[in-house]
Parts: C-alpha cells; sequence; structure tokens
C-alpha cells in the first residue's frame, strides 16, 4: 500500500513458543501459569559447569513448523550463543543458531483482505531458547521468574514481501493458523505465546534502494502490529516530506496512543559477538527424519477444509469455523469418525458447542464433552430415538459429561415411533372428535393442529412427530 | 611486541557490552593484557589451513539429544537461596530498564 507517494516495505521475525514437555536444553517443565521460578533448575539459571543436552522433541516441533511453511530442512544444524547481558537470561547469551538455520526458504500464501493471495517468502527458521519474564516494580527493583526461560521457540523470518500494514496483519493471522495446525503450539497471544518483531521502511515509487528500516521489539497482539505499522507509515512519510531523514531506531508500540514511542537510536549492527556452541553436540539431519516427522504432521486447515466441503459437503464458510482451532477439528474429525452425521456435527459443534464455550469462557478440551458422546446423542436424533426439541436436555448432560443413551433412557426422554402404538393411540383421538374429522373434510387445517395436540398429550410428548403427522393424515382420509 | 591486535576503543566496546566500566588506567592495563593473550593466538596463523573445516565441537559426537520427558529437579528453593536477593520467590534485581533485553 502507498502512502503518499511512498511504498512501504514490512518484514516480521515472528516468535513461537513451542509446547514440548521440556525445555530445549534442561529437562525442567514446560508449563505456562505456575508459581515463580517453579519450573527451573541449574541449567535454566545458567550455573557453570552444567551440560545441557538439547531436546529431540524441540528440533522435531522445529521440522513440523519448517515443513508447514515449506521450508527446506537443513540437514546439519550447529547452535551458536548470542551474547546479551539482561536479568531475564541468567546465562547471558542465548542458544541459538546463526549460521546453520533449521529451516530456510519457505513460504506462506496469504489470503489478503480483497481477495488476493499474496506469496510471503520466509527466509530462514531457528529453533531457540526463549527468556524468562521481568516485572517491573515500582520500588527500585525489578523481579524475575525464569520459569520461561528455556522454552524452546521456533523464530520465523519473513523477507520484505509484505506491502501494508493490512497484509502484515493477514500474514500474522494465517501464520498462526499454520503453526497452529503442526500442532506444536497453540499460540495463545494473550499468554505471549506468539509475538512478533516487525521492521518497516518506506521509500519513493521506484526507488531501487530501500528506505532506512525502523525496528520494534515483541509486540504480542496483531492489532498492535497493525496500529503501530499504520502510524509508522504515517510518519516516516511526514518525515521525508519535511525534508527529513529516518534514523536506523527501535521503537515501542503505545496502545493508549496507538503511536510510536522512540527507545534508542542505533548506531552500527547490534553486536552480540556470536559464537559456536562449545557444550553442544551438532545434529545431522537425514531425509528418513525429515519423512518420519512429515508423517507425524497434522492435516493443514486449508486440506481439512477442502475435504469437509468435497467429502462431507459442508458449507466452506462452516469449514472455516471447524478449522479455527486444530482441537476443533481434531474433535470434528473424531465425532464423524464416530458415526455422526457430518452435517449435524457441524451445526452442533459451531452452534451449541461455541456457545457453551463463550458461555462459560472455555476452551473445547476443558469441556466434559467427547466426540463420542456427541456422535452418540446425533445418532439417536438420527435414529428418532429423540427429537431435537428432547436432544436439548441431552446435550446439556453431554457437556457435563454424562452418556447420551443413558441419559435420554433415564429421563424417558424417548421417542415412541412404533407404528403399532400410534395407530392406538391416533383412532382414540379419533374417535373421541368426531367434530375436528368434519372440520378437516371441510378443509380447516387448523383441525389437524388441534389433533396433533391431543396425540402429544396422551404420548406424554414421546410420539415421533413426523411419523405421527404422516399416519394421521393417513387415518383421516380413511374415515 | 611489534603490533597491537586490540585497540584501547575495541577494548572499551567489549568492556560496555559486558555492562563494566573502566577508567583509563585499567583500560591501559587490560588492552596490555588482552594484546599479550591474542598475540599469543596470533601463532596460529603460522599454519596452514587453507581447505581445513573450521572446528567447532571437539568430539565427534553428533545427534546427543535428550528425549521430550519433563523431569523437575525442585532445586528453586537452593537456587533462589543462591539469588543476591529474592522476593516472593522472584529473583529481585536493581531496576531494569524495558527493552534493554533481546
Amino acid at each position: 500500500m502507498a502512502t503518499g507517494n511512498f511504498e512501504t516495505t514490512i518484514g516480521l521475525e515472528v516468535h513461537v513458543e513451542m509446547q514440548t514437555n521440556s525445555k530445549l536444553m534442561s529437562p525442567s517443565p514446560v508449563h505456562y501459569g505456575d508459581k515463580p521460578n517453579e519450573n527451573t533448575n541449574v541449567i535454566d539459571f545458567g550455573y557453570p559447569g552444567v551440560l545441557p543436552v538439547a531436546n529431540k522433541g524441540a528440533i522435531e516441533f522445529g521440522m513440523r513448523a519448517a515443513l508447514a511453511l515449506h521450508a527446506t530442512v537443513s540437514p546439519f544444524i550447529r547452535w551458536d550463543r548470542k551474547n546479551y547481558f539482561y536479568p531475564d537470561n541468567p546465562k547471558a547469551y542465548q542458544t541459538t543458531q546463526s549460521q546453520t538455520p533449521l529451516g530456510t526458504n519457505g513460504y506462506l500464501d496469504v489470503t489478503l483482505p480483497d481477495g488476493n493471495v499474496k506469496r510471503v517468502r520466509i527466509k530462514e527458521m531457528h529453533v531457540e531458547e526463549d527468556a524468562g519474564k521481568n516485572t517491573h516494580g515500582t520500588d527500585g527493583y525489578s523481579y524475575v521468574d525464569l520459569n520461561r526461560q528455556g522454552t524452546p521457540l521456533i523464530e520465523i523470518v519473513s523477507e520484505p514481501d509484505i506491502a501494508s500494514p493490512d497484509e502484515a496483519y493477514a500474514y500474522l493471522e494465517q501464520l498462526r493458523q499454520a503453526i497452529l495446525f503442526t500442532g506444536i503450539s497453540e499460540a495463545k497471544m494473550q499468554e505471549g505465546q506468539m509475538r512478533a518483531d516487525v521492521n518497516i521502511s518506506i521509500r519513493p515509487f521506484g526507488s531501487s534502494e530501500y528506505g532506512t528500516k525502523v525496528e520494534m521489539k515483541n509486540i504480542n497482539s496483531f492489532n498492535y502490529v497493525r496500529n503501530a505499522l499504520i502510524f509508522e507509515e504515517k510518519r516516516q512519510a511526514e518525515v521525508l516530506r519535511a525534508g527529513g531523514i529516518i534514523q536506523q531506531e527501535t521503537r515501542r508500540y503505545n496502545e493508549p496512543t496507538k503511536s510510536t514511542i522512540l527507545m534508542r537510536v542505533k548506531e552500527g549492527a547490534d553486536d552480540y559477538r556470536y559464537f559456536p556452541e562449545p557444550d553442544l553436540a551438532p545434529i545431522v539431519i537425514d531425509q528418513s527424519w525429515i519423512n518420519k516427522v512429515a508423517n507425524e504432521l497434522p492435516k493443514s486447515a486449508g486440506e481439512r477444509q477442502n475435504e469437509y466441503v468435497s467429502d462431507f459437503g459442508i458449507a466452506a464458510y462452516d469449514a472455516e469455523v471447524l478449522t479455527q482451532t486444530l482441537a476443533m477439528s481434531d474433535f470434528y474429525d473424531a465425532t464423524v469418525a464416530a458415526g455422526a452425521d457430518a452435517k449435524r456435527a457441524a451445526n452442533y459443534l459451531i452452534g451449541d458447542v461455541n456457545a457453551f464455550m463463550n458461555k462459560h469462557q472455555i476452551e473445547l478440551q476443558e469441556t466434559q464433552l467427547t466426540p463420542e458422546h456427541l456422535a452418540g446423542m446425533i445418532k439417536l436424533i438420527e435414529a428418532g430415538t429423540i427429537s431435537t426439541k428432547q436432544a436439548k436436555q441431552v446435550f446439556e448432560a453431554i457437556m457435563v459429561g454424562e452418556d447420551p443413551e443413558a441419559f435420554a433412557k433415564k429421563n424417558g426422554l424417548v421417542q415412541i415411533s412404533d407404528p403399532a402404538i400410534l395407530l392406538g393411540w391416533i383412532t382414540e383421538v379419533l374417535d373421541n372428535n368426531p367434530q375436528s374429522i368434519e372440520d378437516f373434510k371441510g378443509g380447516k387445517d387448523r383441525a389437524t393442529g388441534y389433533l396433533i395436540g391431543q396425540l402429544m398429550k396422551m404420548s406424554k410428548g414421546q410420539a415421533n412427530p413426523g411419523i405421527m403427522n404422516k399416519m394421521l393424515l393417513e387415518e383421516l382420509a380413511k374415515r | 611486541m611489534s603490533e597491537t591486535t586490540i585497540s584501547q576503543q575495541e577494548v572499551a566496546h567489549v568492556a560496555s557490552l559486558a555492562k563494566l566500566a573502566f577508567n583509563d588506567s585499567d583500560l591501559k592495563q587490560f588492552t596490555t593484557q588482552l594484546d599479550s593473550i591474542l598475540n599469543i593466538f596470533e601463532t596460529l596463523g603460522e599454519v596452514n589451513t587453507e581447505d581445513v573445516e573450521p572446528t567447532y565441537s571437539v568430539t565427534e559426537n553428533v545427534n546427543h539429544l535428550r528425549e521430550d520427558v519433563a523431569d523437575n529437579w525442585h532445586q528453586k528453593q537452593a537456587l533462589l537461596k543462591n539469588a543476591p536477593l529474592e522476593a516472593a520467590d522472584l529473583i529481585k534485581v536493581p531496576a531494569i530498564l524495558d527493552g534493554e533485553g533481546e
């Protein structure tokens, strides 16, 4: 997109925390929300003499991300130390790959707001360590929790192919979905599991050289990224129009004013004094290992949407809703596999189940619903054993973990479809209401409504309305 | 000593990266000392290393990896005891400014 006579160039470095069981270099648990420093050991604290060993699961998760983004997985990886001093990392260096990134030359096809698809190239991807968390007190101290220190991250570096704040937003959203469907992370923004470093420059149209980049680090909301970029695009254009020059600087996004604030001007490149990590063995990745990981990689959201539409006859929009999270999509697949009608299962998940999750502010995994129970209820409806009205009660029961069939039986929620029983009721009602038969023959449609009401009362609401209607009309015709 | 391999400015730069502040006489002393150390390494320049792959690791080990199994060693209390200051299970450090870290 253009601002005046300028074109915009945006590059994004996205960090996603990978939800392995243990940390990248130590066996401490990776778990959000525990008491401060609960999940730390001497390795995480950077004690001298510890000998860290890399986590195979983190390498494989990184390979999943690389494969999902069509990147080439490097056949050989060694680790590097990126040195910096900050209390959130007591080792004073981050273990990363600077020379041999795990993945290179990938891409993500991004559907833009106008419906066009743009290929954003991914330059490289590294597996590296996250840092701990600082809380800044008002008492002249900062407080450090190292639970997050050492959590494996996958860093995804795009080429500067993004040309507007809206494109950046679309890229982030679709990158998040791509990562979600690798099963390596839930990429929860509110828990900081996905964060973006953003750089943006503008240049006069037709200029062959990029403008000077301005960088913003660690933004953990896609909206903030978009707002920060909108502000920067405008600010930089104003500076250039006034004859000024853009300084290479790091800025910070400030949400209340939706603007960016100068943090520091950069003189020359950051000096991280990278050097090869001597304590860790290099990793050789052969094709059979890549194949094994590729086999474990869940299907992408796009593949699943296509299947839902073409194999299950689900509307495209519904297929999109079902693939918003891997958990929902997996749940849907399991429900259909358990014998549920695909359309009914989709409707329940998109409608009632989503409403339940929203009402209680919980994730699907946190409910007591199982695919087997949802399928069981749907099968009861399909078989005519319960009516859709009775299903409402059954639904509430399965949401709190009850078995649908047992619940329906226990509560007399059984639809009666046996023609012999229905015929008995119909005959009795017709015999008792000769006037209604006359009304019906006289063309009064209301008469059937009255008769059905009587039948429902007689059957205590258990008569199968479809079958009963049909039989009633047949019997009326005979009179 | 023939030629210096490190300048006083470089020593000052490395010191600032390490968050260390030295006065002029310290700087001079460390420059001389670092220079002697680096000169010892210079002797490596006498070896012909053309077509020799850099050595990153001295063991022949590759793929020395750990299965992804969590194991909490429960060292928190001992580790916090070693922290200069702690409060409410957090490590207490002099105030730091946001954004200076990585």
